[in-house]
């Protein structure tokens, strides 16, 4: 039962990192950047809808705030590719790594300068409230996080599969210059994909910071959720939330099992080890010319 | 305008293109060694700094400016660097002179070690695993906590060379002229291994691994190679940066410190070794430029209440940022620019420099 426990709470952690996953698995699937900025996105999205609800600063709806707040992350990410990331299409991907790191440096620093550098918990109505489950209790906020990433993670890979859209994102990844000549509006392409991986991004706050609390720093799971995607096999929806729940698993078992001051060190451990073994992650996208 | 007219195959392979080159760069060194007469302690403390810097940066140069695999962990191999120089030298007694080559040995040794399993792995996904040995790297200091002091970090003795002192404090301008020293070496080797075959089949490797591997390269053994020379330099780097820091823990060698010399490379020019020295000036004294400039601001307009804390740190994400968009090439891509203009002055072209298009491919098909 206790295990039981573990891997539940563990599933929960691990759907924020697959979610965040996602946004960088979405930014990098479309347009091969790589956006080291996707944590501080996150932090970004999830301050929004705690100043938009919370009591102590705008004292909104809940539910209000939420597409609000989703909306103007959403008109963030966009604004971002159409000023600085466009720019950078044809450069070296070291050059973009840069560029979204000291992205995340300005993010950083905007949060802390407008809500502080103290830890605060999103007043949602989820928070706190606990459901039985045949005898396992459950948190209402650990349920929901699991749900609405399964939901997101459907709904973006039945897109990217299935609509228009989807598949002119997939064709501006595999050649650019192509998709120009099969008349895709490649740049219209990549700012909705910034547009729909800050919207992702934010959910992922929510659901974090009505798990748990949220300051500027929390941007440095975005680490973790690196090593989620690269696990999950870099460019694969499904496998940005394998590689979340991988690590999210093994995060509450190695804690509870490994001696102190080590268990921390367990997901990059495995990290390393599926990169040795499987050098494009479990679910891999890198094929073979056929010539 | 200058016409080089080479006569034979040897002037091809010289350190200098011409002798009025090599004039400028003995020039150059000759202001870097009489610098300590001209500046108080504090400049000649922070350009020892600089050139720590440049050197952790040359290391990172060669293996992401030559060899092209990217890396996000070299603080790893900086904090080998700094702990094996220390400990050989608390523990055991041995003097700075055996133990600092021995640091480097070791990092290389160690960066050796990470390319072996690593060679197979190509950019992002390097760049990820160099990233989880950076984080690794961080807690493994701490676990080792007997030898490396763990937390509470560890303290580096005087350098001592046939009895001088090279306190920091003490000797400012001695401190300065070893790490100079030091730096020139470097730059010798570099320069060295840049016109030696290692040193092509590291440039055929960052071009095309596919022809690299068709001219008869053998890619792991180049990426072997490049790992250890580069992580033994950053290591070299490691061990001034302990001695110059003094006191140093398992804070010192923070992700943090892998992305910062990775953005300082990339600012100053990928793929020179001006680049590293260029990047490591901006990175040296950009954070005191910005203090100073608050500090006047503090004192003219009384801006101290409204200046939020971390200011710094977006000022200087804001200055990276802008470098990126507006001198993709770095300072040294800058610098060429300019040159080229007044070398060919009146007959400079406005497009001379335009890059072709670039177009994105994936690289999940190859």
């Amino acid at each position: 039962m206790e295990s039981l426990q573990l891997l539940v709470s563990g599933l929960a952690n691990g759907c924020v990192y697959g979610l965040i996953a996602l946004g960088f698995v979405l930014i990098y699937k479309a347009t091969e950047a790589l956006n080291f900025a996707q944590g501080d996105m996150m932090m970004l999205g999830a301050f929004v809808t705690l100043g938009l609800t919370n009591d102590h600063y705008w004292a909104l709806p809940f539910w209000a705030s939420v597409p609000i707040a989703l909306l103007l992350m959403g008109a963030f990410g966009y604004v971002l590719e159409i000023t600085l990331l466009r720019r950078m299409s044809g450069q070296s991907q070291i050059a973009v790594v840069v560029l979204t790191v000291a992205l995340g440096f300005i993010i950083r620093f905007i949060a802390g300068a407008i809500w502080g550098h103290e830890p605060q918990s999103l007043e949602s109505p989820i928070a706190g409230v606990n459901v039985r489950f045949s005898g396992l209790v459950l948190g209402l906020d650990e349920v929901a996080v699991i749900l609405v990433t399964i939901v997101l993670t459907g709904l973006l890979y039945l897109g990217f599969a299935h609509t228009r859209l989807g598949l002119a994102m997939q064709a501006t990844s595999q050649n650019q210059l192509a998709a120009y000549y099969m008349g895709i509006p490649v740049k219209r392409v990549s700012a909705l994909i910034w547009c729909l991986s800050g919207i992702v991004a934010t959910a992922a706050g929510i659901l974090l910071a009505s798990k748990g609390s949220i300051d500027p720093n929390s941007g440095f799971l975005g680490i973790k959720a690196f090593a989620a995607a690269v696990i999950g096999g870099l460019g694969s929806l499904p496998g940005a939330l394998l590689g979340g729940l991988v690590i999210g698993v093994i995060e509450p078992f190695a804690a509870r099992h490994v001696a102190a001051g080590f268990s921390q060190v367990v997901p990059y451990a495995v990290l390393l080890l599926v990169l040795i073994i499987r050098p494009s992650g479990i679910l891999s996208q890198v094929r073979d010319k056929k010539v | 305008m200058r016409i080089v007219f080479k006569t034979s195959y040897d002037a091809d392979l010289g350190l200098f293109v011409h002798r009025y080159q090599a004039f400028w760069y003995v020039l150059l060194l000759a202001v870097a060694v009489g610098l300590p007469f001209v500046m108080n302690d504090f400049w000649i403390g922070e350009a020892a700094l600089m050139l720590i810097w440049a050197i952790a940066g040359m290391g990172l140069m060669l293996l992401v400016g030559h060899a092209g695999q990217p890396s996000l962990g070299h603080a790893a191999f900086m904090a080998v660097g700094a702990y094996t120089n220390v400990i050989l030298q608390t523990s055991l007694g041995w003097p700075f002179l055996v133990s600092f080559p021995l640091s480097g040995c070791a990092a290389a040794l160690a960066g050796a070690l990470l390319a072996l399993p690593t060679a197979r792995l190509h950019g992002i996904y390097l760049a990820i695993a160099t990233l989880a040995v950076s984080v690794l790297a961080e807690d493994g200091i701490v676990m080792l906590a007997p030898w490396t002091g763990g937390v509470s970090g560890i303290f580096a003795p005087d350098i001592k060379i046939f009895g001088v002192g090279f306190n920091r404090y003490v000797n400012a301008p001695g401190f300065y002229w070893l790490t100079l020293g030091v730096a020139v070496l470097v730059v010798l080797g570099y320069r060295n291994i840049l016109r030696s075959p290692l040193g092509r089949s590291l440039v055929a490797v960052r071009d095309s691994e596919i022809s690299a591997q068709a001219i008869g390269v053998n890619l792991a053994r180049t990426k072997a190679v490049s790992f250890a020379l580069s992580c033994g330099v950053t290591g070299l780097a490691g061990a001034l940066m302990g001695h110059f820091a003094g006191v140093f823990n398992h804070e010192t060698f923070t992700i943090f410190l892998s992305i910062t010399l990775l953005m300082m490379i990339v600012i100053g020019g990928l793929g020179s070794i001006h680049g590293a020295f260029l990047g490591a000036i901006v990175i040296t004294f950009l954070p005191l430029a910005i203090s100073i400039v608050r500090e006047f601001l503090n004192e003219r307009f009384g801006t101290a209440s409204v200046m939020p804390p971390g200011i710094e740190t977006a000022a200087f994400g804001a200055i990276l940022i802008a470098f990126i968009l507006l001198e993709p090439m770095g300072i040294y891509g800058r610098w060429i620019k300019i040159r080229t203009y007044f070398e060919l002055f009146p007959f400079c072209r406005r497009d001379m420099f335009r890059r072709q298009r670039g177009y994105l491919r994936t690289e999940r098909i190859r």
